[in-house]
């Protein structure tokens, strides 16, 4: 790689995400792939801008993860990048690209949801660097972000390791300063792949001899820890000492003032002669961090005094506010003198995330929800009385989760990406009597939902799976995947027909429906769930912020409403109930793009405004 | 200077984490430190959002402590009386006079405060509560997008940026079709609270 020409430098305003994906490109990343997943998805759309850089969207994480191995291997600089739950799915490919090694810098992110923000979960995923023996690197700001990320192609391949690069919401979410190189490396490097078996061909044989090369590995990059750039002793009094890193340094900082603080970048391996050094300069030592006490139980091993999970807790996200005051509650010294927080107990009616007006998934949810067997059954749940076999819905990740929620209710289990149709078969395999309904969305199916309908198919199962098919990955803001037939960077790109792979699979039984002809779904549904036979039932329709404004709006003539409230049931923020009266904004409803509500209307008093009746 | 922290809310589709960029960016040409940080939760449209934005000569966190917002600019009434948990005594509540009802939720029977009930949970940390009329000016400019950005122009009076500052972020952050709506937008908006008194 050639020298940077330009060492001047100019200021941006950039999110975590897109220093990140700056610095990739400064770096010379030419190979980048993700499954979008928030809070990580803008790194590669960022980088999918990028002239010279080979971006895409990976059906699922552990594809994406390979990808990027295979890139590396040839000497390019490769990234990949994921939600926390994402490098679970990728966390095979992890364990064996930590024992090949690399040969173009591989840098894999993490980006954890604390708070579960937009997640099933929140897990602190630094546990995968320990676990794959691979350095993990945790910027602090926007600024961080971009040079750690330059400096990790460098360590990746000075130490043969794939780096864990780790960010949390607040960091890839927040934006502040970035002081940018004004150009980019030249990683325009012919690709080469020299055949190693001893490296790349991991059967026992290879693998055992590795097995040493990493443990050693580890071992060095732990010396280079005691006095890298990443970490950094800011020094304050003698009193306090915290250890942080990660957005918990931020608050802080804000909340410890005049303390001593070493900032860790590198959160493993950790340099002991480090961390020691820096203890014994200060009377009482402190780690906060968010999640678990990834670098306490680190510290305390080392047989260092330390405390911070004692009253920083390993549930929820941090704030300023909240270390603060758990801080001053353990007797420490904190900036904020005086409770901050207290309010007068004011109920405010909630707000709680609903699809959007001209959601394609409303429709199906409806329908199912108001199923009559689905409907008995919720009814006998709640009186805790036995009942006919009813109707159960697998769930899965998506837009389409918000089906949950009450008033819709049409949702009875959200594990994982593609759990549903896998869950579906398992209740019908242990002998449940009621309908058994998987649904699943489109970029989900792609993701991991083919190898659990294979599974279906193969042990005859008698399920229906309804695939939501919105035709893009709409949670995340509208990314391409293999059934879209747009590349990440915006290009045509082959398109993966879901009618066609589920029929080519074996299902005889598939129909594709229009996601806004409630008539239809109803039959369509009904027929599949009173049928012996595995269904696909593919309900296809725009995700509603992609198609152009309708300016028409609905309106409910007060004349004709008998206030049944059946629209209400619908879980559309562009109707609601006015003491009684329902009332539907028309800076909200879709209009011409949607439609449900008028079909759902038992008294034909919902039309389009100006429409003559 | 100190730290000047404002807390922006609203619901998904009014452009509140747009505005907050705008600050920022104004912030930063101005040379001034800034951080800011949005959370948006899982709808992409109608759900809560609120963005939390920090300038002064050296930022920190970038999220505000609970009871330490200066300002807090609340581009739908419901969100405002939320988010007054963040605001310091004192401080200063910029309140939009526009309302969207939730469209269900399983305490339904919680009604929608009116106007008096807003002002009177704001007035729990601060007497200075200003109604704008976002919507009204929105709907004089034929646009509605550039309601933000109009509260943006009523906000302008309380922060220490220069027109310039506020002209390069504005060209640089908006899409250019839609920049002369809504420099018209924030000019009005900076100056008809100014008349009101506000800043």
């Amino acid at each position: 790689m050639e020298k940077r020409k330009n060492p001047d430098q100019v200021t941006r305003l950039l999110s975590g995400n897109e220093a990140m994906a700056l610095g990739a490109y400064h770096a010379g990343v030419k190979v980048a792939t993700a499954y979008p997943g928030t809070p990580s998805t803008e790194i590669l759309e960022n980088i999918a801008r990028f002239q010279n850089v080979y971006a895409e969207w990976s059906t699922n994480e552990k594809v994406a993860l390979e990808v990027a191995m295979g890139a590396s291997y040839t000497g390019a600089r490769a990234l990949t990048g994921m939600k926390h739950v994402g490098l679970n799915v990728a966390a095979d490919p992890l364990m064996s690209a930590s024992i090949t090694g690399v040969k173009g810098g591989f840098v894999i992110v993490t980006a954890d949801d604390p708070g579960m923000h937009s997640s099933q979960n929140e897990q602190d995923s630094r546990h995968y660097a320990r676990l794959a023996k691979i350095p993990c690197l945790e910027p602090y700001d926007s600024q961080s972000a971009y040079n750690f990320m330059i400096k990790a192609f460098e360590i990746s391949e000075m130490f043969d390791t794939p780096v864990l690069f780790r960010s949390t919401t607040r960091i890839s979410h927040s934006k502040s300063v970035v002081r940018i190189y004004s150009d980019a490396l030249n990683g325009s490097t012919q690709p080469g792949f020299i055949r190693q078996p001893e490296k790349y061909v991991m059967l026992p044989v290879f693998a055992r001899a590795r097995h040493p090369v990493i443990e050693k590995r580890i071992d060095k990059i732990k010396e280079y820890a005691l006095d890298c750039s990443f970490n950094e002793v800011i020094p304050g009094n003698t009193k306090t000492g915290v250890i942080s890193s990660s957005i918990a340094f931020q608050y802080a900082r804000e909340v410890f003032l005049d303390a001593s603080f070493l900032r860790l970048g590198m959160t493993y391996p950790l340099s002991e002669n480090l961390i020691r050094k820096f203890a014994s300069g200060v009377e009482k030592l402190i780690v906060i961090e968010e999640l678990d006490p990834f670098l306490e139980e680190m510290i305390r091993s080392m047989g260092v005094e330390v405390t911070g999970k004692a009253f920083i807790p390993v549930t929820g996200e941090l704030a300023p506010g909240v270390v603060a005051r758990l801080a001053r509650d353990h007797g420490l010294e904190v900036r904020y003198e005086k409770e901050q927080g207290e309010l007068h107990e004011v109920e405010l009616p909630a707000r709680p995330p609903s699809m959007c007006p001209g959601c394609p998934h409303r429709g199906i949810f409806f329908v199912l929800a108001r199923l009559s067997k689905r409907r008995k059954m919720l009814t006998a749940n709640e009186k805790n009385t036995t009942n006919e076999p009813g109707v159960i819905i697998t769930g899965d990740i998506g837009c389409y989760t918000l089906g949950a929620y009450p008033p819709l209710s049409a949702m009875d289990t959200c594990a994982c990406m593609g759990a549903g149709i896998g869950q579906a078969l398992g209740m019908e395999k242990a002998g449940l009597e009621d309908s058994l309904i998987a649904v699943i969305g489109d970029s989900t199916f792609m993701h991991s939902g083919m190898t659990s309908l294979a599974d279906a198919i193969y042990n005859q199962s008698k399920i229906t799976i309804i695939i939501l098919d919105n035709m893009t990955t709409g949670m995340t803001g509208h990314q391409g995947h293999p059934g879209t037939g747009v590349s990440a960077s915006g290009r045509q790109a082959t398109q993966v027909k879901i009618e066609d792979v589920v029929r080519s699979m074996g299902v005889n039984r598939v129909e594709v429906l229009d996601a806004f002809d409630m008539e239809n779904l109803r039959r369509a549904i009904k027929s599949a769930i009173d049928c012996e036979e595995l269904s696909v039932l593919i309900v296809r329709g725009d995700c509603a912020p992609v198609r152009p404004r309708s300016h028409a709006s609905r309106v409910v003539l007060a004349e004709s409403c008998t206030r049944c409230h059946n629209c209400l049931k619908l879980a559309c923020s562009a109707i609601h109930d006015d003491d009684g009266r329902v009332i539907i904004n028309s800076d909200f409803c879709a209009g011409d793009n949607c439609g449900v509500c008028e079909q759902v209307c038992l008294s034909g008093a919902i039309n389009i405004k100006g429409r003559t009746v | 200077m100190g730290t000047l922290n404002i807390i922006m809310t609203g619901i998904g589709g009014q452009g509140i984490i747009l505005a907050s960029d705008v600050i920022a960016e104004a912030a930063m040409v101005q040379g001034l430190d800034v951080k800011k940080t949005d959370s948006i939760g899982m709808a992409q449209r109608g759900g809560s959002v609120i963005s939390h934005l920090r300038l002064g000569n050296i930022v920190n966190s970038p999220l505000i402590a609970e009871g330490d917002a200066d300002i807090l600019l609340g581009m739908e009434k419901l969100e405002a009386a939320r988010a007054v948990i963040f605001l310091k005594e004192g401080g200063v509540a910029l309140v939009n006079n526009y309302a969207v009802s939730p469209s269900y939720s399983k305490d339904g029977i919680k009604k929608y405060p009116d106007d008096n009930a807003v002002s009177k949970i704001i007035g729990f940390r601060t007497e200075k509560i200003h109604f704008v009329e976002g919507l009204k000016a929105a709907r004089s400019l034929g646009n509605m997008r550039a309601m933000n950005i109009y509260l943006l122009g009523a906000l302008s009076n309380y922060l220490p940026l220069t027109s310039d500052a506020w002209l390069i972020s504005l060209k640089s952050r908006l899409p250019e079709k839609h920049l002369n709506v809504n420099l018209k937008a924030f000019k009005q908006g900076q100056k008809e609270a100014n008349c009101a008194g506000i800043g």
